[in-house]
């Protein structure tokens, strides 16, 4: 899906600092990257993403920037199985 | 209306007012100069006395949580251990608190503040569990939250720990600004809190760090209550220093003048906190040498004017531990005491075993919290993740484990060391700090007393450490 709807619950980017505006004396890898701002909405408009979008937070705050995903999913989990852990406190341990 | 200027300059230069602005206090009434501030009367200020405390966190579900003895741990550790060594572990499990750790403590005496001094809505920058404790007050409080959050690299991509504080802000109600790595989090803080006009709930207040005191002193009566006697030393996971300041003044409130204070953190060393690279290749998000070390050694480096979190004046010992160490015993505790608890909140707990080996079996030890743990707060999200980013994970001595690089899980629960580090040397970086901060030649009485008081020294031996530096200074 590439277009939301008024009113889907979407994620928007706004850009903080450019490179060249970023702190003095951060590291060098950070300096040549941007300060990015995301932040999850209700959309006020149908919108494209990579089209300007205003949003409602949950809170009732309304925010702009560019629209950039309409998957405002959680998928972090407990991870593949780690063996090393699985023995741990065990009788073969013991 | 005149447009303000946004810029990151303009925006720094008004620190002060929007601080003043969101706390509805003045710092200038405490301080003396750019180091001394008189410190006893900014905590007492917050006008909570401790019944207060514990009245307003019990209104918000914080505090009351239970004190449980580790026996099958404190068993373990007696088989590894020489003859009558091995003191008795006990646990205070924090995640009890509503949203999940002792942070809950801080938020509930903050949002009650806000509440109390009529603002609308609070705001916390936070990558730390103290975000979730934030959310969850100001909803039960009727307050609007804003979480500002260190979320993602420049690939876009965050630790699953970090995501899954992000989720629990908003399952709390909370708008949360994620962003990417860098210290300009600060900047957006100032720009949100100028934006809303909503209550600094900064992790450094006196509201936050007098929440903590009720974590000390429930502490002491439980251990009293249990074995009749107080604990002879406190293991505290030291990040800010809040947590240890709390306690420690909780301790002290307590009675328990003689209790050890132990700091605990994961060591992090050989990783920049602010490098873009660094920032998923830590495999923790907290409790660690990258907020443990410079913080102590110079607290005032926060998004407070004053910060009330002062681990020098309270801590009696410092102990490294290694990621591997840390997620050992995570697991241990699971298997051998039936808790599931989140992994930074850990840390202190593998503090506990070193030292409850060296100590004797009729002695005791407390930690003094555990966290939540769920999907991407948990040591196998934790260690999965490190695999899919080229860490090596695997089993072996703790000692080669490398921050980055290699999480190396113990062998055996007798191959758990952690490192003591020189307190002194602690304390001399800390007077550096405070010269930097201003000139060692206009130093007043009132500053040297100060700093002996927040080093826990005396003045004589502050003078007698500022000139050793001084002279190596002159020798370069």
């Amino acid at each position: 899906m590439t277009k939301a709807k008024k009113g889907d619950w979407v994620e928007i980017e706004q850009l903080i600092l450019a490179p060249e505006e970023r702190a003095p004396g951060i590291p060098v890898d950070t300096r040549a990257t941007p300060l990015l701002l995301r932040v999850h909405g209700f959309i006020l408009h149908d919108a494209a993403i990579g089209e300007f979008a205003q949003v409602k937070t949950i809170i009732g705050r309304e925010l702009g920037g560019t629209l950039r995903s309409l998957d405002t999913a959680y998928k972090h989990s407990f991870g593949n199985t780690i063996p090393e852990l699985l023995s741990i406190g065990t009788e073969a341990e013991a | 209306m005149n447009q303000k200027d946004m810029s990151y300059q303009a925006l720094m230069a008004r620190k002060n007012e929007i601080m003043k602005a969101s706390m509805g206090m003045d710092y200038d009434d405490f301080v003396f100069s750019p180091i001394a501030f008189d410190y006893e009367r900014m905590m007492a200020g917050t006008g909570y006395s401790h019944e207060d405390i514990k009245r307003i966190q019990a209104e918000t579900k914080a505090g009351n949580t239970p004190l449980f003895e580790l026996k099958n741990l404190t068993e373990a550790v007696r088989r590894i251990s020489e003859p009558g060594k091995g003191a008795r572990i006990f646990v205070k499990d924090e995640a009890a608190n509503a949203s999940g750790s002792f942070k809950a403590r801080r938020a509930s005496i903050s949002a009650y503040e806000a509440k109390k001094k009529g603002y609308k809505g609070m705001i916390a920058a936070t990558s730390g569990n103290y975000g979730a404790a934030v959310a969850s007050h100001a909803a039960q409080r009727g307050l609007k939250c804003i979480i500002v959050q260190e979320v993602f690299d420049s690939r876009g991509i965050g630790q699953p720990e970090i995501v899954e504080k992000s989720r629990a802000c908003e399952a709390y109600g909370a708008e949360v600004l994620r962003l990417s790595v860098g210290p300009e989090l600060f900047y957006v803080l100032l720009r949100t809190l100028e934006e809303t006009g909503y209550f600094n709930a900064s992790l450094y207040t006196p509201f936050g760090i007098r929440g903590v005191e009720s974590l000390g002193m429930e502490l002491a009566e439980q251990t009293r209550a249990l074995t009749g006697k107080a604990p002879d030393a406190v293991c505290i996971t030291h990040a800010g220093g809040g947590n240890i300041t709390g306690t420690a003044r909780g301790l002290l409130a307590a009675s328990c003048p003689d209790t050890r204070i132990v700091a605990c953190s994961v060591d992090l060393g050989g990783l920049h906190m602010a490098s873009d690279r660094d920032f998923n290749r830590k495999s923790f998000t907290t409790g660690h040498t990258g907020f443990g070390v410079p913080f102590a050694t110079w607290p005032d480096r926060v998004d407070v004017p004053r910060n009330a979190a002062r681990p020098l004046r309270y801590m009696d010992e410092y102990q490294l531990v290694s990621q591997g160490e840390v997620f050992y015993v995570t697991e241990l505790l699971s298997k051998l005491e039936g808790l599931e608890r989140g992994p930074a909140g850990n840390t202190s707990l593998t503090a506990a075993v070193t030292l409850a080996r060296q100590m004797e079996q009729e002695q005791i030890v407390v930690v003094q919290e555990t966290e939540y743990t769920g999907a991407g707060k948990h040591h196998n999200s934790q260690l999965a993740f490190a695999r899919e980013n080229g860490i090596e994970v695997r089993r072996g001595k703790p000692e080669d484990n490398v921050p980055g690089k290699a999480i190396v899980i113990p062998e055996r629960l007798s191959q758990l060391a952690g490192k003591v580090q020189d307190m002194d040397k602690l304390r001399f970086s800390y007077i550096r700090n405070a010269a930097k901060a201003h000139p060692a030649s206009e130093w007043t009485d009132r500053d040297f007393s100060f700093i002996a008081d927040d080093i826990k020294k005396d003045t004589a031996w502050v003078k007698a450490a500022l000139a050793n530096i001084t002279e190596d200074k002159n020798d370069k």
